[in-house]
């Protein structure tokens, strides 16, 4: 087993690329994510119809579709290593660090397609303009690197659980919310056309809680993973 | 028998505290018999938020050390946690009520504490998802080490950035306590007296999780 720190981030690109091309292979993870914002976006637009939401409600709408589509496909990474039972080897080849930061890189690129999807589609459909598109970007970047780190980690716990699928929304929730509070609230800064430097509080948090959330997760990684 | 003494003396102490609570202390301007809950509403708020720590303490023991007596003492502490979480919602409802018109509008300080209660119900879901002890003992510390990280954007960073009505903690940006000395001793009487009754609930729920795992020993 490798563990310098170093050879620990070659390790993660190396699972990264192993994650990437078992996930094209059947594009499961993909599909579930993407299809579920899809489906709840529709859903969203046909009962609101003809309406128009304000765009507070919008913006809220949009945080709360990202939460719930992630959380279909963000455990699969895990869930897939126990199923197959190709955890073990795993863990002979390399650290737990390097483990999770390829899991994380991964779930981080799954979260950018979905955004790539999602985000035309509800500017389309929803008639939601945003008036800062650098700001809402940033928002969305660093918000989408908090949410595949608290998401990996709680996957991690969920996948050596036994009700698999079921928890993982209902963990996950209390542990993401201060992202999606402070999420929402930075895009409807990035909506009313506002500077970064109102939107700087929210920007802060986000950065704050992406940093500590993986650092905690990459120091208690391994308890999962070895247990 | 600092055991047998403790429990007398924190009834008669607590009774004291209700009594000063009701009849000693003088009612605050502009908030009338509104002051009374203060002097419950923020000791559970503290007990609360004392039960958290000491679970994650418990928590950060297990993983250290993998006995699984660590294990049982941060469900214990979870536990009494969440009553104390639950006491302190319903009394901050009560004064949300009376004081702002409703018992629920999602308030920074109110969310926070909901959050609070979604975190032991997920510990709670979590620990009965998992059946094998030592498996279902580092799932649960880490995942309460993981929400205790995140607590403080709630209870710090949020009512900051957003306005809260609730009025500030312990601490406010002044530094001061705007009491006059007769609520002042009462308060802190409170604070003392339900620090204590915590302490002395955990140390019973940690004597029987010594005591139950003493049995199962002896049945192997």
């Amino acid at each position: 087993m490798r563990t310098g720190s170093f050879e620990s981030m070659v390790d993660a690109f190396y699972i990264f690329k192993k994650d990437l091309i078992q996930e094209f292979k059947t594009r499961y993870a993909l599909n579930a994510i993407i299809l579920f914002a899809v489906v709840t976006l529709t859903a969203v637009s046909f009962s609101i119809g003809v309406i128009s939401a304000d765009d507070d409600i919008l913006c809220a709408m949009f945080w709360i579709i990202l939460f719930f589509s992630s959380m279909s496909g963000l455990s699969h990474i895990f869930v897939r290593e126990e199923e197959t039972h190709t955890a073990d080897t795993l863990k002979l080849v390399t650290c737990p660090t390097a483990v999770y930061l390829g899991k994380l890189l991964f779930n981080f690129m799954l979260l950018l397609a979905l955004e790539i999807i999602l985000v035309p589609l509800y500017f389309g459909l929803m008639d939601f303009y945003v008036r800062h598109l650098p700001l809402f970007l940033i928002v969305l970047a660093i918000g989408s690197v908090g949410l595949a780190g608290g998401g990996t980690i709680v996957a991690a716990i969920i996948a050596k659980a036994s009700s698999r699928g079921a928890l993982f929304t209902v963990l996950s929730f209390p542990v993401l919310l201060p992202l999606l509070i402070s999420g929402i609230s930075a895009t409807r800064i990035a909506v009313n056309a506002r500077s970064f430097t109102e939107a700087s509080a929210e920007l802060q948090t986000l950065t704050a809680y992406g940093v500590v959330v993986i650092t905690v997760s990459i120091l208690l990684f391994e308890f999962i993973w070895n247990e | 028998m600092l055991n047998r003494i403790l429990p007398f003396f924190l009834f008669i102490w607590i009774c004291l505290v209700i009594i000063g609570a009701f009849l000693y202390a003088p009612l605050a301007e502009g908030l009338g018999e509104l002051t009374r809950v203060l002097y419950f509403h923020v000791p559970t708020a503290w007990v609360t938020v004392l039960a958290f720590l000491t679970g994650a303490v418990f928590s950060v023991l297990y993983l250290k050390s993998k006995s699984i007596k660590y294990d049982y003492y941060a469900e214990s502490a979870s536990q009494l946690g969440f009553v104390f979480c639950i006491l302190a919602t319903i009394t901050g409802s009560i004064w949300a009520k009376m004081s702002w018109g409703s018992f629920w509008n999602w308030d920074p300080r109110e969310t926070s504490v909901f959050i609070l209660l979604l975190i032991y119900a997920a510990y709670f879901a979590l620990r009965s998802a998992v059946e094998q002890e030592d498996k279902k003992a580092a799932l649960s510390a880490v995942y309460s080490i993981l929400a205790f990280v995140t607590v403080p954007f709630f209870v710090f960073i949020v009512p900051r950035v957003y306005t809260s009505l609730h009025p500030d903690p312990l601490v406010n940006p002044e530094g001061e306590i705007h009491m006059d000395a007769k609520m002042l001793t009462v308060f802190l009487s409170s604070l003392a007296g339900f620090t204590v009754l915590f302490i002395w609930m955990i140390r019973i729920k940690m004597n029987l999780v010594l005591i139950h795992l003493k049995l199962k020993e002896m049945e192997n």
